[in-house]
């Protein structure tokens, strides 16, 4: 519902450290565990909800994953607007073919 | 000082079958009749919503005990072509002034009916405000600086 959620999130410093990692540019796992006080499985976890909360993206390279920042933004705001826009969207064309006086100047 | 963060428009498209000046009429003058309900700002439910047809304009919400609720004004107003509003809202849907969005919409005809493409801007957001309402431990403002210039460089 809310956007939120992206900075929830970040609120574990652990998760913050691994965000922080992919400042310079996208990493493998390997890279981003490196010297953290946590298992690379740790890491991979903390890397899927910056994933879910849209602030990273994942790439595949054989069967390495590479993780870069997401450049799109906030992106539990955008799922938030998009989501919101498809439903107004769809009210707004059930009320646009439903009446018929308002501004027609068709025949 | 202040981190901008800008992300990437929601671009939305749909065809109704309604012309040109119905579909724009619609769109404005009935927009109490069609906007969910679910979504709007304030406490008590919401009413209808009004837009003033003119450039500056407020467009607003009203309740059902009457209180309004400005969402923002008309920046940009050409029947039955364009209207551009721009919309204060935050992460709890509350009017909040240091959140900038805007809303263009356009009414392109198509065949008997209308192309209606909108997008949404959400223009800046300021880190330092969203990192005061998360009231997370320290360390936000660099956070989003980080986020923002990830944004900016693609």
């Amino acid at each position: 519902m809310t956007y939120g959620r992206s900075l929830e999130a970040l609120a574990d410093p652990t998760r913050r450290k691994v965000f922080e990692r992919l400042r310079h540019g996208r990493l493998p796992v390997s890279r981003i565990a490196k010297g953290l006080p946590v298992s690379r499985p740790a890491v991979s976890q903390h890397l899927k909800v910056l994933k879910e909360a849209g602030l990273v993206r994942e790439e595949r390279d054989g069967t390495r994953r590479i993780y870069e920042i997401d450049p799109k933004g906030l992106g539990q705001l955008r799922r938030w607007l998009d989501e919101f826009w498809n439903e107004a969207l769809e009210a707004f064309r059930a009320e646009a073919e439903k009446e018929p006086k308002i501004g027609d100047a068709k025949k | 000082m202040t981190a901008r963060i800008a992300a990437a428009p929601v671009r939305k498209s749909i065809r109704v079958k309604a012309n040109q000046a119905k579909a724009f009429t619609v769109f404005t003058a009935s927009i109490g009749q069609w906007w969910p309900k679910s979504h709007h700002i304030g406490t008590a439910p919401m009413k209808t919503a009004y837009i003033e047809p003119f450039q500056g304009g407020r467009w607003y919400h009203v309740s059902e005990d009457g209180s309004e609720y400005d969402n923002g004004f008309v920046r940009v107003w050409q029947p039955p072509q364009r209207v551009v509003l721009t919309w204060r809202l935050n992460a709890q849907f509350q009017l909040d002034d240091d959140v900038d969005s805007e809303i263009d919409i356009r009414f392109v005809p198509d065949g008997d009916g209308t192309r209606v493409e909108l997008e949404h801007r959400v223009t800046a957001i300021d880190a330092e405000t969203i990192a005061a309402a998360v009231a997370s431990p320290g360390g936000w403002p660099d956070i989003l600086r980080i986020y923002a210039d990830a944004a900016q460089g693609n």
